[in-house]
């Protein structure tokens, strides 16, 4: 295990180029979610608005 | 009028206009100057040292002041509905484009040959090296014009496009450099040079054939 | 002739096939990528020159592929855009551009690192690395100019010309980057390709790639389908959607 994580005196390297690999990953799959949900709050918001205003319009 | 004389007209008509404002032309010719003599400044300015920077210090600053330059290709024109005028002639926009880079090129990119001699001396250029500098220049300032026109066409709508044009058009100069510079360098060192001449002349053939295209598309969506 | 390829493109249509195609796409990407992870970390040999440090490689090499692949998808998307006119085609373009632009300073970041025990600077001008700076700088311009033209599909078309302008210039840059970087090549040689390449890292390598490559393919998806639903909001198939989905309970 110490000789893994060792990487042969490479750890750092090595270790970090990963790291920088996760988090390229996680930043792009934060950015849909985040789009995403962003996207069905306003257009739920919309909607009800919507609702709301053709209830009114029948007296 | 047949679009030779329409071209011809076009041509003049620039070419006079930026005359008119001589002062508005100087500016990228000292700007080039400036810049290359800056250098021996920033460092120790042994010859030997100046000579071997001189291919790439003196193509950069030619780049630099061919962006600083590129402003002015489709700006008034824009801004005072000529460009839109252009837009709605017969005559394909494409080749109105190549008239309007044309003119720009003669009065900005040939310029810059005149003074390249001066640099040279700055730089401690000399000899065969001097010869193909001004050639690389003949072959790439041409390039530059061509290839900015596409940058400055797709900025053109923008209020603030300057630095933007220089992030979009310098990733596209880098063969010009490449081979340019290399070329002095290499008849620097005494070696062949006809390739990269060769490279140049290339590119510039496609540039002529092909950016205009770009360039009349991309400002037909600018002024959408 | 072109029907059937308006169909797919047509708004509702895409909406559906790409979710589809971005679930298979993010789970492939997962599966293959923990299969990739694992040879790569655990069951593939060290180096005999570079030691463990070949292993960079696997994160490295498919960023580096991938930035190129981004930007040929890109391009590909501007051309349909452009001669077809498809909106989709443009959302897809834009969506692609920043996580291409991710890759590509991945590959730079790796490429730095994996350089620094090799030749002992972070940064050498060779032309892989030099080669995959410029093309950051194309995508950042192509960002830029999405973002600073206000009128969203003026933009779009600036953008896809600019991106088409760019496609044919990368071979163009790459070949002049080889030739400069081969004429100046001191005494340190770059070799990050080996002639051939045995299957036990040949096998990580490619499931690394193709595990990217679906993780790209979904997150672009996802992205540009939140822009379609924004975009077409009043339409009525959207209508439905969310009726459907508040219907169903609040996600």
């Amino acid at each position: 295990m110490g000789d893994f994580l060792h990487m042969g005196g490479y750890a750092p390297y090595v270790w970090v180029s990963y790291l920088f690999g996760l988090i390229v990953v996680v930043v792009n799959l934060w950015q849909p979610w985040r789009a995403e949900r962003e996207v069905w709050r306003q257009l739920k918001r919309r909607r009800r608005n919507e609702e709301r205003m053709n209830e009114s319009e029948t007296p | 009028m047949s679009l030779a004389r329409a071209w011809g007209a076009l041509l003049r008509r620039d070419v006079l206009l930026a005359l008119r404002q001589r002062g508005q032309l100087a500016n990228p010719l000292l700007f080039f100057v400036m810049v290359v003599a800056l250098f021996p400044l920033g460092m120790n300015p042994d010859p030997v040292l100046l000579r071997s920077i001189a291919p790439g210090v003196i193509w950069v600053g030619a780049l630099l002041a061919a962006l600083l330059a590129l402003e002015s290709m489709f700006r008034s024109d824009f801004d005072d509905g000529a460009l839109e005028q252009m837009l709605l002639t017969p005559y394909p926009l494409p080749l109105l484009v190549l008239a309007k880079v044309a003119a720009h090129w003669l009065v900005t990119g040939l310029p810059l040959l005149l003074v390249a001699p001066l640099l040279a001396l700055l730089l401690n250029l000399e000899g065969e090296a001097v010869v193909i500098l001004l050639t690389s220049l003949v072959l790439g300032t041409p390039l530059l014009s061509l290839i900015g026109a596409i940058g400055v066409a797709l900025t053109v709508g923008l209020r603030r496009g300057g630095v933007l044009l220089s992030l979009l058009v310098l990733p596209l100069y880098v063969p010009v450099l490449i081979f340019a510079a290399g070329a002095v360098g290499n008849a620097q060192a005494g070696m062949a040079v006809t390739g990269q001449l060769a490279f140049l002349g290339a590119l510039l053939a496609l540039a002529v054939a092909l950016a205009p295209l770009a360039t009349a598309a991309a400002l037909r969506i600018s002024l959408d | 002739m072109w029907a059937w390829l308006h169909r797919l493109g047509s708004p509702k249509r895409f909406y559906g096939w790409s979710g589809t195609l971005a679930r298979w796409a993010g789970w492939g990407s997962l599966l293959l990528g923990a299969a990739g992870l694992y040879y790569a970390l655990f069951d593939s040999p060290p180096d005999y020159q570079q030691g463990e440090s070949v292993r960079i490689m696997y994160v490295h090499v498919p960023a580096a592929w991938l930035s190129m692949f981004i930007y040929m998808n890109i391009a590909f998307a501007s051309l349909i855009s452009l001669v077809w006119r498809m909106k989709v085609a443009d959302m897809f373009a834009a969506a692609s551009a920043p996580i291409g632009a991710w890759f590509t300073f991945l590959a730079l970041v790796t490429g730095s690192l994996w350089g620094k025990p090799m030749w002992g600077t972070w940064w050498i001008w060779d032309a892989r690395l030099t080669s995959e700076l410029i093309l950051l700088f194309l995508y950042l311009g192509y960002i830029g100019l999405l973002s600073a033209i206000e009128e969203r599909d003026t933009a779009a078309r600036a953008a896809a010309v600019l991106a088409l302008v760019g496609v044919v210039n990368i071979p163009i840059i790459h070949y002049s980057v080889e030739w400069w970087s081969t004429l100046h090549q001191g005494a340190t040689v770059t070799k990050f390709e080996k002639p051939s390449i045995a299957w036990t890292m040949l096998r990580p390598l490619l499931l690394m790639a193709l595990a990217s490559t679906l993780f790209y393919i979904m997150v672009a998806l996802r992205l540009a389908r939140a822009e379609l639903l924004r975009r077409e909001a009043d339409s009525t198939w959207v209508r439905e959607l969310i009726d459907g989905r508040q219907g169903g309970g609040d996600r």
